[in-house]
């Protein structure tokens, strides 16, 4: 596990970088060769017009933090990906402001597509400004797949609604049961396959989507309809990992060779779903939560990430503003994340109790 | 004296129905009544129109989730008491939703608070909990 102070340029920016509401991932291969390269993450800041140039000032402050913070860097990462959800209601006031405060950054920045980017014009604008939707590519050893997760039933989006905005305005509501259940579609899943069939399979693979590619909570779209096929293709390959936005909260799991863990918004948390009392939900039992986030800080529950890849596997500390850090690592022993503190519920502490 | 009681008594048992006599169709009207302002409750719970930048309650709280109505009147250590339930929904509204407070007997806040309890009915009463 490296120390992420390894990364900290000064004593200044170790201050400021501890408050990163980004991800930085840091890739280390060890004996099995490699070179190690690091990438910065960011993710869910819901970026949202109020009218004309005057926006939501609360979302426009956690995305503004994360791109002055990352580029403070040190070494800098090789890239940066936004995990989706760039905007609010995907309008092109809100992907353009959030674009601009995006083009701050320093680095190349790889786009992941979420439901709020998409479906006012599917994503008609963002492909302007962003090109493909689903994509891979190979950096320093690392084979990189990003898929667009949040496509769902053609009825859906072709016949149900009379109007583009009502269309986005149902699917921005997470718990509206007008939305409909996340899905990357027929034509992404051959595609993914022909992507995978070209990749060795002890070749590292990262997947960024932005829906989990597991099944937690459908209701709040905690979830993706082909998640048992996407698991399906990715189990032949020796060590793959699932980074995903969309429930701006810490998860992390394992399924057989496949870890999956979350990242933060920049924007505002969302409850964990066995909070509500009249569902049932499937948060991985691995998972110990994040604090339930103090409501009197604007900025709290949302955070950075430091993720760490050992030979193919992430170990993950959680930077949470206003809370203990948390460190969530790959012991190599049980085959799975685990976090290195709060794993032994005799350490748990009150505020990781949710209801 | 005697005649007064009687004569009472007779209006009582010829007039409307006792106090604490209803029907099931009076349960079924009354819980209607219920179910029409939590309803309301929820259009409010995700309407721009409560605050003034478009943010709606639903967008940190789907389902009214992170609420916790049955821990209420619990002291919150940010203001130093014992508040209601009420008194919160109102911090959220000056706050991330920028808009001015409503009455707590606003018919809006009543409306919300009945979202907020239905979406958690079932569970146990537990005033004060952190």
């Amino acid at each position: 596990m490296k120390n992420r102070r390894d990364f900290l340029k000064t004593t200044m920016s170790g201050v400021i970088a501890g408050m990163l509401p980004v991800s930085l991932v840091r890739l280390s291969y060890g004996k099995e060769g490699g070179p190690d390269f690091t990438f910065a993450y960011i993710s869910d800041s819901h970026i949202q017009q109020i009218k004309g140039n005057q926006f939501v000032r609360n979302w426009d402050r956690g995305l503004i933090r994360a791109v002055a913070e990352a580029n403070l860097l040190e070494p800098k990462p090789d890239f940066v990906v936004f995990g989706g959800d760039l905007a609010q209601l995907g309008s092109k006031p809100e992907l353009d402001h959030g674009a601009d405060m995006l083009s701050k950054l320093d680095y190349k920045t790889y786009m992941v597509m979420g439901e709020h980017d998409y479906y006012l014009d599917l994503g008609e604008y963002w492909s302007k400004l962003y090109g493909k939707h689903y994509y891979s590519w190979n950096h320093k050893g690392v084979h990189f797949i990003t898929l667009n997760s949040i496509l769902t039933y053609d009825d859906w989006t072709f016949n149900r609604w009379e109007s583009d905005a009502r269309r986005m305005n149902e699917m921005a509501g997470l718990d509206n049961p007008n939305g409909s259940p996340f899905m990357v579609g027929q034509k992404q899943m051959e595609w993914l396959k022909k992507d995978l069939d070209k990749v060795s399979k002890n070749t590292p693979i990262i997947v960024f989507s932005h829906s989990p590619l597991q099944k937690i909570y459908k209701g709040w779209n905690f979830w993706t309809e082909e998640a048992d096929e996407i698991q399906a293709l990715l189990k032949p390959f020796d060590k793959v990992n699932v980074i995903y936005g969309h429930v701006h909260q810490i998860q992390y799991n394992q399924i057989g060779n496949i870890a999956f863990t979350s990242v933060m918004s920049t924007a505002w948390p969302w409850p964990y779903p066995e909070s509500y009392a009249q569902a049932e939900s499937h948060l991985p039992i691995l998972t110990v939560p994040m604090n339930r986030a103090d409501p009197f800080n604007e900025r709290d529950a949302t955070g950075w990430q430091f993720m760490n890849m050992h030979t193919g596997r992430v170990d993950l500390e959680f930077n949470l503003y206003n809370n203990s850090n948390r460190t969530v690592a790959f012991n190599e022993a049980k085959g799975h994340p685990e976090d290195t503190s709060f794993t032994d519920p005799a350490n748990r502490i009150p505020a990781q109790k949710h209801f | 004296m005697k005649y007064l009681t009687l004569s009472t008594l007779i209006l009582c048992l010829s007039g409307p129905a006792l106090a604490d006599e209803f029907t099931e169709e009076d349960a079924a009207r009354w819980m209607e009544q219920f179910e029409l302002v939590a309803s309301e409750g929820r259009r409010l719970w995700t309407s721009p129109e409560i605050g003034t930048n478009g943010v709606v309650c639903a967008q940190c709280h789907p389902n009214a989730a992170n609420t916790h109505p049955e821990t209420y009147p619990k002291f919150q250590k940010q203001l130093g008491r014992v508040a209601q339930l009420w008194e919160m929904i109102n911090w959220c509204i000056r706050n991330p939703l920028e808009g001015k407070d409503l009455a707590a007997d606003d018919p809006r806040m009543i409306a919300m608070q009945a979202y907020a309890y239905k979406e958690r009915r079932g569970v146990e009463l537990d005033p004060g909990k952190h």
